[in-house]
């Protein structure tokens, strides 16, 4: 498998034109827009909470700060990571440079691959840089490291599957800009597919709230490792990377 | 090296290719001439292993392209039609990142990369972005990937489209001086690159090979008979008989023009037969003005004509309808005469 000069490659590429750095200046823009606002309210709460020992009990930044905070980034996830995932294959397909790429002696599956981890690490670069907020909490007060974990790997998981359903969309269409609208509504879906779980109710009530891609976040943010939700994101990561696999395999295949 | 048998692909109720059949031997170079639209580009799509064929078999370098895919890309390089390649990385690591997918290995890529950047002579844009190259630079560093790998095959699909004559030049001679140790067939539909860098021939039309061999072998078997174009003034009634009884002699066409008497005709004789002499004697026994007398060349541009044009009538029937004034060689073409050579 020579998943790595393809990793190399992507992730080079990803530096070498804008789309990287107007990504990553977005993101921290907006995150850290939420943070201070965030931050902000929470700062004046506790003030006035000293006026209301009863209340203070409950304030702690970790639940007050960053809880909030990580929420607040996977609607920013939600609206980026299509365009992380856009160009990956639809660009390829384009320029026709998939057809050289997939008569070198490397297996579609490693290029699948190499793509994914490449979009994965540019993520987990941006990951990296939201720990400057917490570095900033971390000054003032006393940060509950468990919950924070947690947090974040919820957020690796969820970025990770928001990802390969991108990914898997890219290779469908040869217009980035079809890749990133698709992708964008594919997740929305998933997003509010658990909003009408309440009015539904029963079975699929709790069917469609299994399927909801955020409800399954909100325990990782709580600081709850449940298997249930760890499985969720995976099994919907595989999924997509399995689809986007067959998609780029279809080709070979078409009569 | 390149064996093909009955393949045949269809996109949907589209067949693009029908039964196609060719072998290439080692270390030849061989040019797949055709139309556009014709089928080259699918052709080569599946002996790269890009898409599969619908049905037939292909063998290059001695594996299956459908079953035994990845032996095949590992001896293949294959240049797309349009060179696409990645406009946002520069030359040289573009070229390792080639080199390293195909599998070079890393103790001495840096070298072999450095080696062929030279041979296509690339090494002073090695910096550069791709995107901001020429269209000749990235011609070449098009074959650079190609060859990076010392492929026993090479697939180019048009090769030398879109550049300028200098240009064509240096990348014909780039693809001459890889013929030997590599075996490369190359799709063009410009025919004098096939007389000037091929050893033999493979024309496809609609789908389907309808001539293949060496270009010389070509020329004779589709045109027999060598030209002469004379213009003569004289009774056209006498001259054209006149002109029919010099021996050898198969056809004379009248080429119209017989205002006052003067006419031009196109006189056909078996190959080798130099009937100019006889025409000059004619006339001037006759007393009949003697304008011009040529030789018509044989392009490979007719034989392809006359081979894609005159499919239905099969190419034995004689081309030039009556009173058509015979397709003079362009000066940049050659002639089935200097082919001969």
């Amino acid at each position: 498998m020579r998943v790595w000069p393809i990793f190399k490659k992507e992730l080079r590429l990803y530096f070498t034109s804008p789309i990287a750095y107007v990504l990553v200046a977005v993101f921290f823009f907006i995150s850290g827009l939420f943070f201070w606002s965030i931050f902000d309210f929470f700062s004046k709460a506790s003030m006035q909470s000293m006026m209301n020992p009863q209340f203070a009990r409950d304030l702690n930044v970790t639940d007050g700060v960053f809880r909030p905070l990580l929420s607040n980034v996977t609607v920013i996830l939600l609206l980026l990571m299509p365009m992380v995932t856009m160009r990956l294959f639809a660009e390829e397909r384009r320029s026709g440079t998939i057809e050289l790429i997939l008569t070198y002696p490397v297996r579609d599956g490693a290029v699948l691959l190499g793509k994914f981890l490449a979009a994965l690490a540019l993520y987990a670069l941006m990951l990296v840089g939201t720990l400057l907020y917490a570095g900033v909490l971390v000054y003032f007060a006393r940060l509950d490291w468990g919950p924070l974990a947690t947090g974040y790997l919820g957020l690796l998981l969820l970025g990770a599957a928001f990802l390969a359903v991108g990914l898997f969309v890219s290779s469908l269409t040869e217009n980035q800009i079809v890749a990133a609208i698709a992708t964008f509504g594919a997740l929305l879906a998933l997003w509010i597919i658990g909003w009408s779980a309440d009015s539904v109710g029963g079975t699929w009530g709790k069917v469609l709230s299994h399927l909801s891609i955020i409800e399954h976040f909100d325990s990782f943010a709580k600081g709850v490792l449940d298997t249930k939700d760890i499985v969720y994101y995976l099994n919907l990561t595989i999924v997509a990377l399995f689809l986007g696999m067959k998609s780029v395999e279809a080709r070979r295949w078409k009569g | 090296m390149i064996d093909v048998e009955n393949l045949t692909k269809r996109y949907g109720p589209v067949t693009a290719i029908r039964d196609v059949s060719f072998n290439v031997a080692p270390g030849e170079i061989v040019g797949f001439l055709g139309p556009n639209g014709a089928g080259k580009s699918t052709t080569m799509r599946i002996l790269s292993c890009f898409m599969p064929a619908t049905g037939g078999n292909a063998r290059v370098a001695g594996y299956d392209v459908f079953r035994e895919s990845m032996q095949v890309r590992r001896r293949i390089g294959y240049l797309p039609e349009n060179v696409p390649l990645y406009t946002d990385m520069r030359v040289a690591p573009y070229l390792d990142f080639v080199a390293e997918l195909k599998g070079v290995s890393r103790s001495h890529r840096k070298a072999h990369v450095a080696e062929v950047m030279e041979r296509c002579q690339v090494s002073d844009m090695q910096n550069r972005l791709i995107g901001k190259l020429s269209k000749g630079y990235r011609q070449r560093v098009g074959l650079a990937q190609a060859i990076i790998n010392d492929p026993h095959v090479l697939i180019l699909d048009e090769p030398t489209i879109g550049l300028d004559p200098r240009q064509i030049t240096q990348i014909r001679e780039l693809i001459k001086s890889l013929a030997g140790e590599h075996t490369v067939i190359l799709s063009t539909h410009i025919l004098p690159e096939v007389s000037m860098v091929c050893s033999g021939v493979i024309i496809i039309n609609k789908g389907s090979i309808v001539a293949q061999g060496p270009i010389d072998t070509l020329v004779e078997q589709f045109f027999p008979a060598s030209r002469v174009h004379a213009e003569i003034f004289g009774p056209p009634e006498a001259v054209r008989t006149g002109l029919a009884s010099i021996p050898g002699v198969t056809l004379v066409v009248d080429g119209g023009g017989t205002q006052d008497g003067l006419g031009s005709y196109l006189v056909e004789a078996p190959r080798g037969r130099d009937v100019r002499t006889e025409i000059f004697m004619l006339a001037a026994q006759q007393r009949w003005e003697l304008r011009e007398l040529r030789r018509v060349g044989m392009t490979l541009e007719e034989v392809f004509m006359r081979i894609v044009a005159g499919e239905e009538t099969g190419p034995s029937e004689e081309g030039t309808p009556d009173g058509a004034v015979p397709v003079e060689p362009e000066p940049s073409t050659l002639t089935a005469e200097e082919v001969e050579r």
